[in-house]
């Protein structure tokens, strides 16, 4: 079963890889085909999840384990959720769900990560008292204090400052990065690929 | 351009490939990374005091292009679930994408079974704890909080939202590798954990945990590549100075 499940994943890795470099032809179509798949694939391992997810809080409840309140109503909320799906996603009850709760709840964690951010920054120093951690803060006291609408206007050539830090060192910097983690991808692809990694068919 | 990406896509694999087969006279030396060596004696310490691992492998789904920090994370997690399964609490796996949340249990159950243990493996122990970003930071959170977790690694595609974990750690005193590719992330975690695996250093985890020749060989590749990409950029730079392109 395993090699089965190798070669499947093997081949199909392969078909999708050539497809995307010879875009043309029965390759081409082959691999729109087998990414539709995928898509499908991809969704029902929502589902499968989000039953996982059921039976976790569930067993959480049964046990009565710490803090299992938050699961009754990870439960509910859910199967709330899931049932008023079922109506359409045009149905105003799930855009009562969706701009009353959800997405409040969100702006609320985004506003939680910016105080986070903060006493992270605050607390750098006392982790990591080095050149670089001096760097990094400085930089980004920096680019506030030229970005901030303060009360006595922004500050001379802020602009140019501003631009100077962001096209040269923050793209350069990040251009770098993401040259290594482009690397890093390809080979972590290719020992998937090479049937090396395999993270299914339990190897 | 895509003949370029082909070229580079056959060197790689020729280069992996012929370096994972040879016959090495020495063995292959990497810098010291302390955030591996952090990891190990969090490792150490999970199995001796009976606590447990918290595994985070982010949001990175097998049809997004940020699959790769996914995969990395769970051939980490393999090697970490082989380690610890003589431990009385189980690594727990988080995940923000249903096709890695499956796989992750694979892989602990492959973890188990590789050590013997395979009785001990708990699918409930691979979970979903959201399909957003910040959901799955909330779904995470509680797992930091209330299970027995004595260090925490993060691993994967993570965005900001990463800050709310790195927190809750710290919280929690419980030490906390982390790594991620999207640049926000990672100056986050730059700014929030004591030792920062940066950029393609995420990707050396099963070359650090001894996951066999091809993890070795896949940081050689990457250095030789990188040394290419180096000579063509500043070569390039060169003849554009020069007026020849």
């Amino acid at each position: 079963m395993r090699i089965v499940a190798a070669f499947v994943a093997i081949v199909t890795g392969l078909i999708v890889l050539l497809g995307y470099f010879v875009p043309a032809g029965s390759l081409l179509e082959l691999r729109l085909q087998l990414v539709q798949w995928a898509a499908i694939l991809a969704a029902t391992a929502v589902l499968v999840g989000v039953v996982s997810l059921l039976g976790v809080h569930w067993q959480k409840i049964s046990t009565r384990q710490k803090n299992s309140a938050y699961s009754i109503l990870l439960i509910i909320s859910l199967v709330t959720t899931f049932l008023l799906g079922l109506l359409g996603t045009n149905n105003p009850l799930i855009s009562l769900v969706l701009d009353g709760i959800i997405v409040p709840a969100e702006a609320t964690l985004m506003a939680l990560l910016a105080v986070t951010l903060i006493y992270a920054s605050v607390r750098l120093l006392r982790r990591r008292a080095d050149s670089m951690s001096i760097l990094f803060l400085g930089i980004a006291v920096v680019i506030l204090l030229m970005s901030a609408p303060l009360p006595i206007g922004m500050f001379p050539g802020a602009d140019v400052v501003k631009w100077f830090i962001n096209e040269f060192f923050a793209v350069a910097g990040a251009r770098g990065i993401l040259i290594g983690v482009a690397l890093g991808a390809l080979t972590t692809g290719l020992r998937v690929l090479f049937g090396v990694d395999r993270p299914y068919g339990g190897k | 351009m895509s003949i370029i990406g082909l070229a580079l896509v056959l060197a790689a694999a020729g280069l992996l490939l012929g370096l994972t087969f040879i016959r090495r006279k020495t063995v292959p030396i990497f810098r010291p990374i302390p955030a591996f060596t952090r990891l190990k004696r969090a490792l150490g310490i999970s199995v001796e005091a009976g606590t447990r691992l918290h595994i985070s492998l982010g949001r990175g789904g097998l049809q997004t292009p940020e699959a790769a920090p996914g995969l990395a994370g769970l051939a980490m997690l393999r090697y970490l679930a082989e380690q610890t399964s003589a431990s009385d609490e189980p690594p727990v796996v988080s995940s923000g994408a249903a096709d890695l949340s499956i796989l992750s249990r694979d892989t602990l159950q492959a973890g188990y079974k590789a050590a013997g243990a395979e009785d001990f493996y708990n699918p409930a122990t691979g979970r979903l704890t959201g399909l957003t970003p910040f959901s799955f930071a909330a779904g995470a959170i509680p797992i930091m909080q209330d299970e027995n977790v004595s260090a925490n690694i993060f691993i994967g595609h993570f965005g900001p939202e990463i800050a709310l974990l790195t927190d809750t750690a710290e919280r929690t005193n419980s030490p906390a590798v982390a790594a991620a590719v999207d640049p926000t992330a990672q100056a986050v975690i730059y700014a929030s954990v004591d030792d920062p695996l940066v950029g393609e250093e995420l990707f050396a985890a099963g070359a650090y945990s001894n996951a066999g020749n091809t993890h070795q060989a896949s940081l050689q590749v990457q250095d030789i590549l990188r040394w290419a990409i180096i000579l063509v950029l500043l070569g390039g730079s060169a003849l554009k100075l020069l007026g020849i392109i």
